[in-house]
Formats: structure tokens, C-alpha cells, sequence
């Protein structure tokens, strides 16, 4: 295609049908610079083997510990970092995320919410000049009335009112939720359809944090946006997101319908995940201390030289030799689970599985790629 | 009970702040951070500060430990600590301190008197001066601050860290057993203590962490006052820090003030939960109270921000609006123009903070809904879920 730009905007959007964005099989590596000219480059291995897909009016969740690689992910998506290898589809088409008129048209389509309005929103800016930049550069205000008008029905959408005050205040002079607002609304101003939102609650006061998921999925329900959802609450995922997604240390583990994955979760590492997260109801009526036990210790290991095969086997209570030879290929649960463990899964197998399986994240995205190839 | 200590249990009371008023003095005018706060801490207890933020809980840890700075300044109420009653063990330094500020009639008590010195020997921290605010903290009073990696030294190793308060705090001590008192900590918070020669940026968060809890510990204190300790770790981490902060307690004895915005956490954690809302403490009760029938509008609010892992998914209802500017409070229930509850009277008088009628003398309420004066039948859990559950469709049907 000589001009992907003009492409990308004739495509027809398929509203119901398959994944909007879809990213298979990423990998990040960042080369670290060594003093040591003689020994082999050393690279942070981010992110190995991450496939996801977003459809419309759906959110995704990706959970896993800082390190996991779950912002990588999601940078990578946004074309901020380059994959090392893997392919990211948008709509149905490979995106051509090297191509600098491409990528202008990609981030039209596909933003991202950053975690920390504090630092997100330029101090010297007021809320006007955030939000009418995207509009002038993405040409959808065409004059100031224009502008004016869609800031503030921007505004009124994020609920921010009156929305005529806060056109003009600062950063400094918001609140904390008040600005996660603004910073979503400025990424609602080019009329995305795909928005990665990464930790889009985690420093805020709790109490507004239910308020900011409600307003995102508020928002996917009206405007039928694609969500990826990236924090490290498992418990915010099961509430926000129809899908799961666990990661840890650059691998996917686990995946499917969230209530199935953080109800009966499989992956050694979910359980993890689940029985360390703060659970109140664990105050049963005879528990003195609710406080449970691990039966995991240990931390993300090191991702410079990560350990072989499943990075998960030198803290899984349940390792086996072969964990620390390969990783497990993807197994199939049934009601769109799966894992990668080689409890669940056996390596009779081979990799031929595996690449039908990850193609098929949904069945249609294998047909709406065929029939593209026609 | 929390509050009223009689005489019997007065052993038992290891620190007593009454009415502390904490004010920082800005030109806009002066905010007040911590306004009319009293609770008791006693031996062995895991006392809880949950609130947003603003709402004047670290400033309350600071108050506590004297660290606050202007324009900081406490501006009124006291801080009584009670140590346990001069041992042989420990050296005479405290001794000294108690008997320059003992209270009142101390003067007169002969030492002998095991009743009357448990009366009097009780220390206001906040009429001690800087040296002697300085042997009490870490002997007496130690704190574990929110940030590990600035809490802790970069250019120093974490055993020289160690090493540089047993030497401040004990002076007698000598190389070798200092050392050993740091491998011994080291191996109490569960490092091993080869990491003593690591710098801080060598160690993980949670190793860091861990670390700082073992300087925490060095000189066994009496009171352990958490900052936000596990917010910057991970969840996995943070139930390993957790589990070892109760193992050490119940060797060691200690007192923790822990101070969170995570309500959840607290309530597998603390014995005694006190909610605290723009400065002050609106509900106080032990954690099951608090989490089977919150009573305070707020502290539901709080309770029902946290998504469950089980149960039915159902639509939630944060609180509404957004924490109040310290610099002009709301009158009356500072909460009023948040609380999907409110009544005509809220708007103007303060509530305060007292037992809910006929029911478990343990928890306390500032809320007008339970007196009698104003509301004839009191909300019960449901009344308050039903409330917010309003809130939740009609933010749904917007």
C-alpha cells in the first residue's frame, strides 16, 4: 500500500466483529550499554511474548507486578517504543508503525493515559491549551467557537462542571482526579477508538478512584472504545474488565474472562497474585488474624538475565524440571481460557498448537485476516 | 474500649493523645491539618490511621514523634507516653527523662510506690526538649517512613546505617556487638546478612524496606509508627512485609501505628481502625466492627471503594465530590457535602465523636444520624449501602 494514511482512514470499522488493535507475539529488548566490549550485548528482556487483542467497547485488563512489563505493552501499542519483534494489527491490517504518516494517523485512532496527572499535565499550561491542541492538530476544530464548543463539551463528558471554570484553570490549581480527568478527556479529544489507560487510578485517593472507572466505562459503553486497562489491582480488574490478562516478568501466564481467572485462577502465579491481595472477607468469624500466609517468597527476578523457560519456576511451589528448559506453550482452557503452565498443559503437542492458538485469540480475527489476504 | 482507660488497665496505656490540634501556619491563612484528635494506644496494639490524603494522618505521625517543622506547629492538646516502668534492663537515661517531666505532684511520690509512679510516670512528649526528644525517639519511638529509597542513606551501606545508630543511641556498646546486633536484626526481618555490606540502590523495594524495619527495630522501641510502609511496594511484597510486621510484633511486643489510605489492608491488619476525615476522626472501632457495620457515612464510602475478589459484580459508587481544601472546611460535619445522608442539621453543627446508642460501647461515631436529637431511628449498614447504591445507578444513568 503506497499510502497507508489514506487506507487507514477508507477502512470500514467493523464495530462488532474481531479485535480493533491487535498485538501478536511482542517482544521488547532494551540494550543496555556495557564497558565490556569483549562480552556479548546485554539487554533487559521487558517484555517476551506478549499477545493481546482489544475490540470495541470491551475492556481488556493487564495485571501483573511493576516489572512485569505490562506498561511496555502498552507503550509499544501507543508506538512510543518500537517491538523488537511481533506484529501490531490495527484493524485487521499490520500497522506500519515505523511510517511517520502512518504513526499520525495511528495515534489519531489509539492513545494513551498516563498514570500520573501530576506530571502528565504541563504546569504552565491551562486546561484549555491541553485539550485544544489535539483538536487543532488532528483538525477537528477548525476556528476558536469550534474549539471552545468541543472543549467544553469535552469538559462535560469527563464531568467536569462547570465546565466553563475549569476551561481556564491551571493544573495547580485541580485536584488530583480533576486532573486524571482532564487527562483523559484530552486523550478523548482526537476521538480515539483504542485507549490504553495505564494505572489510571493507582495515585489517586481512593475514594475517586471508583469515580474515574465509572467514568471509563461509561465511556467504552457510549462510544464503543476499546480499553486496555493496565494496573496492578486485581481486584479493579475484575470490576472493570471482561478480560484478564496476567503477566509476570515479561511473560504472558494467563488469560480469559476475568470473574473465571481471579475465581478459579490456574497459573501458579495468579493464585500468587490473588492470595496476596488485601481481602476483608477473609474475616471469617473464628480467623484471629486474617492475615494469610504465602507460600511464595521472593520477587520479579532480574529481567538482564531472566531464568530460562518459564520465569516464573525458581518461586512456583509447583516446578518441575522441565519448567526451567522451555517455556509452556499456551493451553487452552475452554470459555476463551487459557494459561501457560505445563500443569495444565502437556508438550506432546508442539509448537504447531501454540501458533493456531495465539492466532486464534478470537476465531474471527483468523477469518478477517484470510480474508484480507484474499 | 478504646477511649476511657480506667485506672486498673492504666498499665496497659503505652501512649495517650488527648484534643492534639496540629496547625500549619500558610499566608493564605491557617490550615488547620489535624483538628481535636484524641485515641489511646496500648501495649502490644496495631492501631490504624486510614483516610484520604489530606486528611492529616502523616501529620499525625508526625506530631506524634515531634517531627513537625514549621510552618507546622502544634497548637494545642497533649501527647502522654506511659513506659513501662523502669526496668534494670534498660539504662538510666530514661529514668532521667521521666523524672525531669513528670507530671504535676510527681515530686513528692516516693520511688518506691509502684501504684502511685504508674500514675505519674507518664512523659508529654510534647514539653520535652530537642536532646531529650532525641534519646526517646528511636529507644522509645521509632518511625518507618512511606519512601524506602529516601528514607535510607545512598552513600552509606545499609549495615553501616545500622551500625551509626547503635552507636549514636549506644554509646557503650562496642564494634563487635554492635555488629552483631546488626546481623541479628538483619536475620530478624528475614535479609540475609550478607546484604549488609549492600548500598540501598543494590537492594530491592522490598528488601529496602525490610531493611529500614530492621533500623526501625534496632533499639527494641516501644512504638513503631508506619507510614504508608507498603504503598510504593507490590502486592506481593506487601503481604510479606505485612506478615512480617505482625510475626515481629507478637515476638517483640511492640505497638504499631500504621497509617494507610488502604482501608482493606487495615482491616487484616489493625486491631483498633480509626477513620480519620479532614483532620479529624470521625469513627474509631475494632477492624470487624468497622468492617461488618461501618457507621460513619464516610467510613462505608471508603469501604465500598475497594472492588471485592468475590462475590456478585455489581456496580459501585465511590464517594462523590472531592476531599474538602483544608484551608476553608465545610462547618458543621465537614463531610456534609459529600455524605449522600446528609440532614439539615449537618450543615451547621460539628458532631462529636461518641458511641452509637445502646450498642457496642467500643465504636465511635461523629455522625449526627445516630443522636437521637436529630434523627429519630438511626441508619443501619443496609440504610447506607441502599444510599450509595442510588448514587451508583443514578452515576450510571447519566
Amino acid at each position: 500500500m503506497n499510502n497507508p494514511a489514506a487506507g487507514l482512514k477508507e477502512a470500514s470499522v467493523d464495530h462488532d466483529q474481531g479485535p480493533i488493535l491487535e498485538a501478536v507475539h511482542l517482544c521488547k529488548l532494551f540494550p543496555l550499554s556495557s564497558l565490556n566490549l569483549s562480552g556479548k550485548k546485554r539487554a533487559v528482556h521487558a517484555v517476551e511474548d506478549a499477545s493481546l487483542a482489544l475490540k470495541p467497547g470491551h475492556a481488556t485488563a493487564l495485571v501483573g507486578e511493576s516489572g512485569s512489563g505490562k506498561t511496555t505493552v502498552a507503550r509499544i501499542l501507543a508506538g512510543l517504543y518500537r517491538p523488537t519483534s511481533g506484529t501490531i494489527h490495527f484493524r485487521g491490517e499490520p500497522a506500519k508503525l515505523t511510517d511517520k504518516s502512518y504513526l499520525r494517523t495511528y495515534r489519531r485512532h489509539v492513545q494513551l493515559v498516563l498514570q500520573d496527572p501530576f506530571s502528565s499535565l504541563n504546569p504552565v499550561h491551562d486546561v484549555r491549551y491541553h485539550l485544544a491542541r489535539p483538536l487543532r492538530i488532528f483538525g477537528h476544530a477548525q476556528n476558536k467557537t469550534q474549539e471552545t464548543e468541543q472543549i467544553l463539551s469535552l469538559l462535560n463528558r469527563v464531568n467536569l462542571s462547570p465546565a466553563e471554570q475549569f476551561i481556564q484553570k491551571f493544573p495547580h490549581q485541580l485536584s488530583g482526579g480533576q486532573r486524571q480527568r482532564v487527562a483523559i478527556a484530552r486523550a478523548l479529544a482526537v476521538q480515539p477508538e483504542v485507549l490504553l489507560a495505564d494505572e489510571p487510578v493507582s495515585m489517586l485517593d481512593v475514594s475517586i478512584r471508583l469515580d474515574i472507572l465509572n467514568l471509563l466505562l461509561r465511556l467504552k459503553d457510549e462510544e464503543r472504545l476499546a480499553l486496555l486497562f493496565i494496573t496492578h489491582d486485581i481486584a479493579s480488574a475484575r470490576y472493570f474488565a471482561e478480560d484478564t490478562l496476567v503477566m509476570y516478568a515479561g511473560q504472558m501466564v494467563e488469560g480469559g474472562p476475568s470473574d473465571e481467572v481471579i475465581q478459579h485462577p490456574k497459573h501458579p502465579y495468579t493464585q500468587l497474585l490473588i492470595s496476596a491481595a488485601p481481602d476483608p472477607e477473609l474475616l471469617g468469624p473464628d480467623s484471629e488474624k486474617g492475615v494469610t500466609q504465602l507460600t511464595t517468597r521472593g520477587e520479579i527476578p532480574s529481567l538482564i538475565n531472566p531464568p530460562t523457560g518459564c520465569r516464573f519456576h525458581p518461586r512456583c511451589p509447583h516446578a518441575m524440571p522441565i519448567c526451567s528448559q522451555r517455556f509452556p506453550d499456551r493451553t487452552e482452557l475452554g470459555g476463551g481460557r487459557w494459561t501457560h503452565c505445563f500443569l495444565f498443559g502437556d508438550d506432546e503437542s508442539t509448537s504447531q498448537k501454540s501458533d493456531n492458538s495465539v492466532k486464534g485469540v478470537s476465531m474471527q480475527t483468523a477469518q478477517s485476516e484470510t480474508k484480507l489476504e484474499k | 474500649m478504646v477511649t476511657n482507660v480506667s485506672a486498673n488497665t492504666r498499665s496497659d496505656t503505652l501512649l495517650k493523645v488527648t484534643n492534639l490540634n496540629v496547625d500549619y501556619l500558610a499566608s493564605s491563612g491557617t490550615v488547620h491539618a489535624v483538628t481535636d484528635v484524641s485515641f489511646t494506644l496500648r501495649r502490644g496494639e496495631i492501631l490504624g490511621l486510614a483516610g484520604e490524603s489530606g486528611s492529616g494522618k502523616s501529620t499525625l505521625a508526625y506530631a506524634i514523634t515531634c517531627l513537625l517543622r514549621p510552618p507546622a506547629m502544634i497548637s494545642g492538646g497533649e501527647i502522654i507516653y506511659y513506659p513501662r516502668p523502669s526496668q534494670d534492663g534498660k539504662d538510666n537515661l530514661r529514668v532521667t527523662i521521666t523524672r525531669l517531666t513528670k507530671n504535676g505532684k510527681s515530686k513528692h511520690v516516693k520511688d518506691g510506690n509502684v501504684r502511685s509512679i504508674e500514675e505519674t510516670q507518664s512523659i508529654n512528649l510534647l514539653q520535652l526538649t530537642p536532646a531529650q526528644l532525641r534519646d526517646l525517639r528511636w529507644d522509645d519511638l521509632a518511625i518507618v517512613f512511606q519512601s524506602a529509597m529516601n528514607a535510607l542513606n545512598p552513600v552509606m551501606t545499609v549495615g553501616a546505617q545500622i551500625i551509626d545508630v547503635l552507636r549514636t543511641h549506644r554509646p557503650h556498646m562496642g564494634a563487635d556487638s554492635r555488629k552483631q546486633r546488626a546481623i541479628e536484626l538483619f536475620q530478624l526481618v528475614g535479609i540475609a546478612p550478607d546484604r549488609l555490606r549492600s548500598y540501598p540502590h543494590e537492594l530491592s523495594g522490598g528488601m529496602r524496606q525490610r531493611a529500614i524495619i530492621a533500623i526501625a527495630l534496632a533499639l527494641s522501641p516501644e512504638i513503631l509508627i508506619m507510614d504508608e510502609p507498603t504503598t510504593a511496594l507490590d502486592v506481593v511484597v506487601q503481604r510479606e512485609i505485612l506478615t512480617e510486621i505482625i510475626r515481629l510484633r507478637e515476638k517483640l511486643g511492640f505497638s504499631v501505628i500504621f497509617i494507610t489510605h488502604d482501608l482493606s489492608l487495615l482491616l487484616e491488619l489493625a486491631d483498633h481502625v480509626a477513620i480519620m476525615y479532614a483532620g479529624r476522626i470521625v469513627e474509631k472501632a475494632s477492624r470487624r466492627d468497622l468492617y461488618l457495620h461501618p457507621r460513619h457515612p464516610y467510613s462505608y464510602g471508603l469501604l465500598n471503594s475497594f472492588p471485592s475478589l468475590h462475590g456478585p459484580r455489581r456496580k459501585m459508587a465511590g464517594i462523590p465530590g472531592s476531599p474538602p481544601d483544608l484551608r476553608a472546611v465545610p462547618p458543621g460535619c465537614a463531610f456534609h457535602p459529600r455524605c449522600p445522608l446528609v440532614i439539615d442539621v449537618c450543615h451547621e453543627v460539628l458532631p462529636p465523636l461518641e458511641s452509637v446508642r445502646g450498642e457496642d460501647p467500643g465504636q465511635l461515631v461523629a455522625c449526627h444520624l445516630y443522636n437521637p436529637t436529630f434523627n429519630a431511628t438511626p441508619p443501619s449498614t443496609t440504610d447506607l449501602a441502599g444510599k450509595y447504591e442510588a448514587l451508583a445507578e443514578e452515576s450510571g444513568a447519566q
